[in-house]
């Protein structure tokens, strides 16, 4: 399952958000993924999604799979689109 | 007498014992166990350093704020990253000890964020080094040292980390000196929130035999200087005593209203690089923004800034200021502020070459886009738009009929924004003063971009440093240019402003005053010396025949 996002916060997912995004997809059984600009990064480790280098106006992918990927799915978009 | 140079990041004078800070790189070699016992270490170690960090954002909660503790809870989570785990774990099972792998791990993770290409993100590198850092202490069993103060110090170090700051004793601490560090890192955003004269990135390391000594920090031109002669520190004594009592003095003056003698009253605003420094502006007590340069929008992305991110940050500016003025210049990129996407063509001579407005006729969009963030933006506070490089009334026909579109598509879409919002121009070209009557009539306000006009009037490029001796800028025919402008734009009741460096020249105030200049804009640390110097003025009795003549 996923789902595309324009990322809004003027100075993209910096730090803050960052964190927030991997707290909620460490939630999850199922793995989660960010995906920017072609490249990929696991949403569970800090420095891969810090390391993407998101920033405003950027479309990002983020994509579930698993055994409670819908669960993550919800959780996730609700996170990113109330953060960025 | 030792003198160092680097950035001011807060402008003042401190004088007192010189506090070193080291942070030992060596690790002391203890007794390794097998990789096992090292993985072992390292997890126990985790979790003390995770405790530790979630203890810290507590206490920075209380101190410095929640924002400027979320910077722990990061730390915790980059502690406990899996990419950081997989590459400690590597280097162990290949016969490293823990501690040293934690520590190269980390050195390793920071350097992806020095290659990138947003100073923010680069920034971050320091944070990535902090935490193996003290992964690496846990390993070892030493816990970070706390910075022990037992009078009132100048801190001096490579860089303090975010955890060394919030523990310190705020106090005790005089202003800080760092070998290297930005005037985004942590340590200069607490020394301006504490208001300590502090000097950034000195390139040079102050060596050990220094500790204890005598040491001023002179925040106005960014100089340390360790032990001083007797003559150099009454010097710095004296200065700090008159510039502490004169910004006590000026203290007074917030909130107040900057009206000369004879009851002219002139607007202090003040020039911005984005909408953090609105909050310097602010704090400072600037009655708006007379200058908010939109180019770092331009210079710190890799591609033309969407309108989205453009209106982001036009918007938050607006909000903050809460119905105080917000002036933003259109893009200024050409001359010495490019942008590799822009793919411009090389120049013999970039000043005199395609920059600002001319870059926008050539390429439309990119005015079209911009415009469409700031009227955007102007739903949301009192905001209005000034065009740079203007040298006819043909440009700014033209941005006004491009303003005309705008305003047109988003009435379409429904887009709220201020029907009537001021279009003004820069006057920073001899061309523009010199037909300041025709241009009056087409702009809703003037802003005159004084070191422009000075280096375009005098021929002197202001980047030749060689040139200095040449310029005056208190040149007659720069001074009889101002009031020139100044005239026409009253002749057609529209406003007129100053936001270069001669805004804050306080030798030139009852001039413009005199000038029935509106408003003059600079930079935050300048406003309240402006307005005591207004305060004191007399304009009717200044005789402007003794400036222009």
């Amino acid at each position: 399952m996923s789902f595309e996002y324009v990322i809004k916060d003027s100075l993209g997912i910096h730090a803050r958000p960052a964190g927030l995004v991997v707290a909620e997809a460490k939630k999850y059984q199922s793995a989660v993924t960010v995906e920017a600009k072609g490249k990929k990064a696991d949403a569970k480790r800090i420095f891969a999604v810090m390391s993407l280098g998101v920033k405003c106006g950027d479309t990002v992918i983020v994509t579930c799979e698993g055994a409670d990927a819908e669960a993550a799915y919800v959780g996730m978009k609700a996170v990113i689109e109330s953060n960025l | 007498m030792t003198e160092y140079c680097g950035k001011s990041v807060f402008e003042g004078i401190a004088v007192g014992k010189l506090k070193i800070v080291r942070h030992d790189d060596a690790v002391a070699v203890r007794e390794q166990g097998t990789p096992e016992e090292e993985r072992n270490k390292f997890y126990a170690a985790r979790e003390k350093a995770v405790a530790e960090l979630q203890a810290l954002y507590q206490q920075a909660v209380s101190s410095v704020g929640e924002s400027e503790a979320e910077i722990f809870s990061m730390h915790a989570m980059m502690t406990e990253d899996a990419d950081l785990e997989d590459a400690v774990l590597a280097k162990i099972d290949a016969g490293e000890p823990a501690a040293q792998a934690a520590e190269e791990a980390g050195f390793e993770l920071s350097q992806a964020f020095i290659r990138m290409d947003d100073e923010y993100m680069r920034a971050r590198a320091v944070d990535v080094i902090d935490v193996a850092k003290r992964l690496g202490g846990y390993i070892l069993g030493k816990k970070e040292e706390e910075i022990v103060l037992d009078e009132p110090s100048i801190l001096a170090s490579s860089d303090f980390t975010p955890s060394e700051v919030v523990r310190l004793d705020k106090g005790k601490v005089l202003g800080f000196v760092t070998t290297f560090g930005s005037e985004t890192s942590h340590t200069a955003i607490l020394a301006r929130t504490l208001a300590l004269p502090s000097v950034v990135n000195i390139r040079d390391s102050i060596d050990m035999p220094f500790d204890g000594k005598m040491c001023i920090v002179d925040g106005f031109s960014g100089k340390v200087i360790v032990e001083p002669d007797e003559q150099t520190l009454s010097l710095y004594l004296k200065k700090k005593t008159e510039t502490d009592a004169a910004r006590e003095r000026r203290q007074a003056l917030v909130g107040k209203k900057s009206i000369t003698q004879d009851g002219r009253e002139v607007h202090i605003y003040c020039n911005v690089g984005n909408s953090e420094d609105v909050k310097a502006a602010l704090q400072n007590d600037g009655e708006g923004v007379g200058l908010f340069r939109s180019e770092f929008l331009y210079l710190e992305s890799e591609d033309y800034p969407s309108e989205e991110k453009q209106y982001m940050e036009y918007s938050r500016a607006a909000k903050l200021l809460e119905g105080r003025l917000l002036v933003i210049r259109t893009m200024d990129i050409g001359a010495d502020k490019q942008a590799s996407y822009f793919k411009l063509p090389r120049e013999e001579n970039p000043a005199l070459g395609l920059r600002s407005v001319r870059i926008c006729m050539e390429r439309p969009q990119i005015l079209y886009t911009q415009l469409r963030a700031i009227y955007r933006a102007s739903a949301d506070g009192n905001v209005a738009a000034m065009v740079p490089m203007i040298i006819s009334v043909k440009e700014v026909r033209w941005v006004r009929e491009m303003a005309e579109k705008v305003r047109a598509d988003l009435k379409k879409e429904g887009l709220a924004f201020n029907e009537k919002m001021q279009i003004g121009i820069m006057i920073e070209t001899p061309a523009a003063a010199l037909i300041a009557d025709e241009l009056a009539k087409e702009a809703d306000f003037f802003s005159i971009g004084s070191n422009d006009l000075i280096q375009y009037t005098l021929a002197a490029d202001r980047q030749n440093q060689a040139l200095e001796k040449f310029v005056d800028t208190h040149h007659k025919a720069i001074l009889r240019l101002i009031r020139y402008a100044a005239d026409c734009a009253h002749a057609e009741g529209k406003w007129i402003g100053i936001c270069g460096e001669l805004a804050r020249d306080l030798s030139l105030t009852a001039f413009f005053a005199a000038c029935g200049i509106d408003e003059l804009s600079v930079s935050p640390p300048y406003v309240l010396p402006l307005r005591e110097k207004l305060l004191s003025v007399n304009a009717s009795q200044t005789d402007l025949s003794e400036y222009i003549k």
